[in-house]
């Protein structure tokens, strides 16, 4: 027998780290979601798909605003040291993910608007009536909304990519350090975005093809997951140890069932019935995938804060 | 310019926790948290038994993943031996650092910023040895400049067996257990 | 007391007003009062004094950063702590901040044990204890009061209590601890092994701890010398039925069945004579009855050893030779706290023989002969003549006990034998964990008509009293001047670095009140304790003024070692060393050390082992802040099979209940490799069940309220406790 005992009692660091509470999983996925609307929003727009009047495009950004600020009041929730947070914007650090963030979200910012000043919601019209003059000054220029919709699709990329990133950088955390994660991050918000914009979408179309989609986006990312699983089993003593946690340990019942189950396999199933027209859209699948993608982020979170290096581990 | 390191001889070190009361006073560190501690490691079937003892705190790693992820700068390299430190008043308590670090060596300050071991620096630069170096009744751990080959630490590294924690991390933390 | 209401708060401040008012009008030239008031000085001060959470008594220097303390370090000049102190004196600060100390005098109002007092001024509380003692004195005479105290803080307490008449004085820190390894020292070498340990513990080659936990047993001087050793690769040998921290240095560990030492260190003699291994020169020329000793050993083989301690009879021959390749500078440390199975005196005879074997005693590496600074005492008026003997030990019950057995008082006054004790003085002990069995300490306070507690914090036996009386701790007082007898010679004071911050009081300001209440104001000649400090330092040509700034002064070099020019004598009756005790022979007990098998714990029972963790003394730091942060409660070591027998999780809740039944607060499992099957082991001084001390209330169980039983050592009257056993009550 091995006993390892230690004397440290550090709160969120024993007995193990749980520094991030639910604030980062709900960033993290705030944060993925508006990634993938954006790039649906962008997508549509490069495709001109916006004119339809109906066209969910016109909607999402205002939906992206509305959902980054959330991600961004519940990642400000997260600090501890709130009063000092400007300091974010006082520098750049090319190696800090975080620092990357910062700046991404504010470059986000100003794309979403761009989209959203093209069909501007009434109740900011109706206050500030020069928006107008933007609204029209976009409108006519095709190219330039061609233009929005690739920075939304670029930025919206980024912001993906770097939610996962975050995690991935920690080598500290064998279960995040995997390359994959942030492919896994971005597909999940592409999945999560289609199935809540076609949860909300009023055109028939639209809603067709994003169901379809989000068929598609499940099933890259039960591949994804099951290449990370394989990656993390067949790799260092400390990562096939944090493979373990999703694969017979403390993790692995809400992984399976929440996440893949009931957030991917189910929802994929309904969704295919669906848009084979066997039985109608209903937001039942949808849900699933968003709840999924949320439980998917808080599960990796925690998880990879328990994960560890060998050795490591207290009783 | 030093690089600043710790070697502490698990063969004396008793498990005491002098180490840890010093540092407690000396830097006021807040009830309920350690910027150092004590792990025992015991194997074996009793009465064929090993124990090893470690008095373990921040490493001040070489290769440091708590700077490279913190956004604001706060966490950094000190010029004074290359220790790693936490300006207070630009951490902004993201917690990047603590999660980065495969030693859990970091904690958030009731005060809301990133705390750890500083290698007791304000002493260090007055001519002092760390208080928990000083205190150690046991006189297991010795302080110095590992660049200097003539330094304690590191003729104690050359000459005898020693070990570092997780290396397989990769962050190259310069303390040194000697078994 | 429990919560102070806010109506009940109004009072309390009002109570301490009229108490300041109250102490200036009894005596106007105390000057007891006098405020340090550092807080207006800037900066860092450091102020040397010694520590006292324990009795070793280190050097000490105590950092105030802008008139608030800040630190406390080892003095460098003190020979105990060589400027280095334990994590005990380190966190020795949280005392001054405990949010649980005692505030000011308090008087019972309820039934005694009820826990409920109510505050009143220090003159208040001298008239109460002054009124009752006089009577006590009408009636029964001044012995019928009994003082207990430990440490050196007692000494002006004792000078008051000696004046008023009482001799009955005694301490835990004999028949409770070091009393058997005194007595068959001294038996055996004419000269007891005394506080500091003259062990030459830095300078042995082989070292062999027998229980002794060094490294968890924090002495000071002991640990850092014990660290020296291992560096020096001296061969280290641990004889404990755990693999203690010390077991872990050692290069053969001998995981004793708890209680057979002494067949051990019979077999290890046997041995060592049979193969001649021994001192020859040394035995010839100071030793007395070697060969009957010789004879009575020889039927004592390692293969006779072997079923009653479990030590493979190669290991115990292996060990004996590697002991005896090291001689003199072989130390078989004497132990320190060895009130264990009853046979103590005998085992640690025993322990001494083996060293005698070795010729290790007076020589380097082995033990020392210690060399005290001498400071002429403070003359005062001889105390009265007492009117009849000490109650402790009635006709030499114990005919060897060389000092007051604290038990034996507590004896007498549930006896009411040889005459009734009807006050009880407790100075800075905690009785209820101290001494065995709290049902009889309980039945003894039950027969007093006055008893008195000084104390810091509320411990248990404050719970108990008729008065407590707060003290202002260490940090806060002066103390008597120390000097230890030790390697090299020292004197030390105790001086205050910060202000009580209620209406504590140090126990010489203490001492001198009452005995101006009980009219023995001539015994205090002087004003206050500056003056007495002055006055004694004077007399060697120092003053308090330079001493206050050193802190520690150095007196003469003076030999240790026979090689140093010590004369060898020895005190006994034959003037050597006895291996054959003529004096126990007469008085009808073993000459030669005899093993006597221990009592075995029934069947689903544990015997019940206990000791020290680094970061705590006794049961008196549990509510020190700093010292809870480091370690909050104790834990039951229980061995991975008895564990996977009884179905126990690491870190689960268990109640114990020893065999009387009595069941223990709920304690957190350990489970590890480093304990036998057949024991289990606790820190002692946990699960504190005074409510008044809430940072420790209920954390961890208690020792001392298993220890239910006890056998008393015929020798010296000192009581074993480990003798109880324990099962697991699961916790719902
Ligand atoms: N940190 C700290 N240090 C202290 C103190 C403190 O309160 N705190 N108190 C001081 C005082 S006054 C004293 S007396 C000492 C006490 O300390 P020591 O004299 O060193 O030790 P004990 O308390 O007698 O014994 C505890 C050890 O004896 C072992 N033991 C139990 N039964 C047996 C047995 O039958 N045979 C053998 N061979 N070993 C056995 C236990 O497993 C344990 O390791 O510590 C001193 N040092
Ligand atoms: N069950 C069990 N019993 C034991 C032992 C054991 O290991 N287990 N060990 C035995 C040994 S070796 C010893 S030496 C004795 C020790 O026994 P004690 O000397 O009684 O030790 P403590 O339990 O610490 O009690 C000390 C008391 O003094 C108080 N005190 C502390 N500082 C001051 C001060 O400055 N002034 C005043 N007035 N009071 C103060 C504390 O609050 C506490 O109530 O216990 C013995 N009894
Ligand atoms: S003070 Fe020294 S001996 Fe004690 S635990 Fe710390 S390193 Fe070990
Ligand atoms: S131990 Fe942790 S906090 Fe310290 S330098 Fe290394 S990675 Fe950073
Ligand atoms: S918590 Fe503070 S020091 Fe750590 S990464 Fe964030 S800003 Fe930097
Ligand atoms: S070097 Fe200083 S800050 Fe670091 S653990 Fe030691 S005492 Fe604490
Ligand atoms: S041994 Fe520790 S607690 Fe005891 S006097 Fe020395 S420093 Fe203080
Ligand atoms: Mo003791």
């Amino acid at each position: 027998m091995q006993e390892l005992t230690t004397t440290r009692h550090n709160p969120q660091i024993d007995p193990f780290t749980t520094v991030w509470g639910w604030e980062i999983p709900v960033y993290l996925f705030l944060g993925g979601m508006v990634a993938g609307m954006m790039i649906i929003a962008g997508y549509f727009l490069f495709k001109e798909k916006h004119k339809n009047s109906d066209s969910i495009a016109n909607y999402i950004p205002l939906i992206s605003i509305v959902f980054l600020s959330l991600g961004m009041g519940s990642l400000f929730l997260d600090l501890e040291h709130k009063l000092f947070v400007w300091r974010l914007y006082t520098t750049f650090k090319i190696s800090s993910p975080m620092s990357w963030g910062a700046w991404i979200l504010i470059l986000v910012y100003p794309l979403i608007i761009a989209n959203m000043l093209m069909v501007p919601p009434s109740f900011i019209v109706d206050r500030i009536p020069q928006v107008n003059k933007i609204t029209d000054y976009i409108n006519a220029r095709p190219r330039l909304i061609q233009n929005i919709g690739i920075g939304n699709m670029l930025f919206g990329g980024m912001l993906g990519v770097y939610t996962g990133v975050l995690l991935s950088t920690m080598g500290s955390r064998p279960l995040w350090n995997t390359a994959i994660l942030w492919v896994l991050f971005l597909i999940s918000g592409l999945s999560t975005a289609a199935a809540f914009v076609h949860m909300i979408a009023k055109n028939v179309q639209e809603r067709e093809l994003l169901a379809k989609a989000d068929n598609g986006f499940i099933v890259v990312e039960m591949f994804v997951i099951a290449l990370m699983l394989i990656g993390l089993a067949t790799s260092s003593q400390a990562q096939i140890q944090a493979a373990q946690l999703l694969l017979g340990g403390p993790y692995t019942a809400p992984f399976w069932v929440f996440v893949v189950g009931m957030g991917l396999i189910l929802p994929l199933v309904i969704q295919l019935l669906a848009v084979n027209h066997k039985i109608k859209h209903t937001p039942v699948a949808p849900i699933m995938v968003i709840l999924g993608g949320l439980i998917l982020r808080f599960i990796i979170v925690a998880a990879g804060q328990y994960s560890h290096y060998f050795n490591a581990h207290f009783k | 310019m030093a690089r600043y390191g710790m070697v502490i001889d698990t063969k004396k070190c008793v498990g005491c926790m002098d180490c840890v009361v010093a540092c407690k006073t000396e830097n006021n560190v807040p009830e309920g948290h350690n910027r150092d501690w004590i792990v025992t490691v015991v194997n074996g079937k009793f009465p064929t038994v090993n124990l090893e003892i470690q008095s373990q705190r921040c490493n001040h790693c070489d290769n440091t993943p708590c700077v490279a992820c913190c956004p604001t700068g706060a966490s950094h390299v000190h010029e004074v031996g290359k220790v790693v430190l936490v300006e207070h008043n630009m951490c902004i308590g993201c917690k990047a650092c603590l999660a980065a670090c495969p030693y859990d060596a970091r904690f958030i300050n009731p005060e809301g910023y990133a705390d750890k071991c500083t290698f007791c620096i304000h002493r260090v630069e007055k001519g002092e040895l760390p208080a928990c170096v000083s205190v150690c009744p046991t006189h297991c751990m010795s302080f110095g400049d590992l660049d200097d080959p003539n330094s304690e630490v590191s003729r104690l590294i050359a000459s005898r067996k020693n070990h570092q924690l997780i290396p397989e991390a990769g962050t190259q933390p310069r303390i040194f257990y000697l078994t | 007391m429990n919560s102070i209401s806010r109506r009940k708060f109004l009072k309390i401040s009002g109570f301490t007003v009229g108490a300041a008012a109250a102490v200036s009008a009894i005596s106007p030239v105390i000057k007891g009062a006098k405020k340090i008031n550092k807080e207006k000085i800037k900066g860092i001060q450091k102020i040397p004094t010694y520590c006292d959470i324990c009795f070793w008594k280190c050097g000490a220097i105590a950092y105030l950063k802008d008139g608030k303390l800040w630190k406390i370090e080892g003095h460098p000049e003190d020979p105990l702590s060589k400027g280095r102190l334990c994590p005990r004196g380190t966190g020795g600060i949280g005392a001054y901040s405990d949010p649980d100390r005692l505030r000011s005098p308090l008087i019972r109002t309820r039934e005694r044990g009820k826990e409920e007092w109510k505050e009143v001024t220090w003159g208040e509380a001298f008239d109460y204890i002054a009124e009752k003692m006089n009577k006590i004195k009408a009636q029964y005479g001044p012995e019928a009061v009994a003082f207990f105290a430990h440490g050196i803080g007692g000494n002006f307490l004792k000078h008051t209590l000696n004046a008023f008449g009482t001799q009955n004085i005694s301490a835990p820190s004999f028949a409770q601890c070091r009393g058997p390894r005194d007595v068959g020292f001294e038996l055996t070498f004419g000269d007891a092994i005394g506080s500091p340990e003259r062990t030459d513990i830095e300078n042995s080659k082989c070292l062999v701890l027998i229980g002794s936990h060094l490294g968890e047993n924090m002495h000071n001087s002991q640990v850092q010398e014990f660290a020296t050793a291992v560096q020096k690769d001296a061969t280290i040998i641990v004889v404990d039925p755990r693999f203690s921290v010390a077991a872990s240095k050692a290069k053969y560990y001998l995981p004793i069945k708890p209680g057979t030492d002494t067949a051990l260190l019979l077999a290890w003699m046997n041995v060592i004579v049979s193969e001649k291994l021994y001192d020859v020169d040394y035995v010839t020329k100071f030793g007395f009855g070697f060969e009957q000793f010789a004879a009575e050993i020889s039927q004592y083989t390692p293969e006779w050893a072997y079923p009653e301690t479990g030590i493979d009879p190669e290991l115990i021959r292996t060990t004996a030779r590697v002991m005896s390749q090291h001689k003199p500078a072989t130390l078989i440390h004497p132990g320190r706290h060895t009130t264990w199975y009853g046979d103590d005196t005998q085992r640690s005879r025993a322990i001494a023989l083996l060293n005698a074997l070795m010729g290790s005693w007076g020589r380097k590496g082995g033990f020392f002969f210690p060399t005290k600074f001498s400071i002429p005492g403070y003359p005062y008026p001889a105390y009265p003549e007492p009117a009849k003997p000490k109650v402790d030990n009635p006709n030499k019950k114990y005919p060897f006990a060389s000092e007051e057995i604290t038990t034996g008082v507590r004896d007498a006054t549930i006896t009411g034998k040889p005459y009734p004790i009807k006050s009880w003085f407790v100075y800075a002990t905690n009785l209820m964990n101290a001494l065995p069995n709290e049902e009889e300490t309980i039945k003894a306070i039950q027969n007093l008509d006055l008893m008195v507690v000084v104390d810091v914090i509320p411990s248990e036996i404050a719970g108990w009293a008729d008065v407590v009386l707060p003290e202002s701790i260490y940090l806060e007082r002066y103390d008597d001047l120390h000097s230890s007898p030790f390697k090299e010679q020292f004197l030390g004071i105790r001086q205050p670095v910060v202000d009580s911050p209620n209406d504590q009081k140090p126990n010489w300001w203490i001492a001198k009140k009452l005995a101006e209440k009980l009219g023995l104001g001539n015994y205090y000649p002087w004003n206050d304790i500056e003056e007495y400090l002055d006055f004694r330092l004077k007399k060697i040509g120092m003053s308090l003024e330079e001493m206050k700034k050193k802190g520690i002064i150095h007196g003469n070099k003076a030999p240790i070692y026979f090689e140093e020019g010590i004369v060898p004598e020895f005190a006994t009756p034959s003037g050597k060393i006895e291996f054959y005790s003529p004096q126990l022979a007469e008085a009808g007990f073993d000459p030669v050390p005899k093993y006597k098998r221990p009592e075995q714990p029934p069947s689903g029972y544990f015997r019940l082992l206990f000791g020290r963790a680094p970061v705590h003394s006794f049961s008196r730091t549990q509510s020190n802040r700093i010292l809870m942060d480091m370690m909050e409660e104790n834990e039951i070591w229980v061995n991975e099979d008895v564990a996977n027998r009884f179905g126990l999780k690491n870190a689960q809740h268990v109640r114990l209940k020893n065999q009387d039944g009595v069941v223990s607060n709920k304690i957190k499992v350990k489970i590890t490799e480093r304990i036998r099957p057949d024991c289990v082991y606790m820190v002692h001084g946990f699960g504190h069940n005074s409510k008044m001390l809430k940072g420790a209330f209920g954390k961890g169980a208690s020792d001392a309220q298993l220890i239910t039983k006890y056998k008393t050592d015929p020798l010296m009257g000192g009581t074993a406790m480990n003798v109880n056993f324990v099962t697991f009550e699961m916790e719902a």
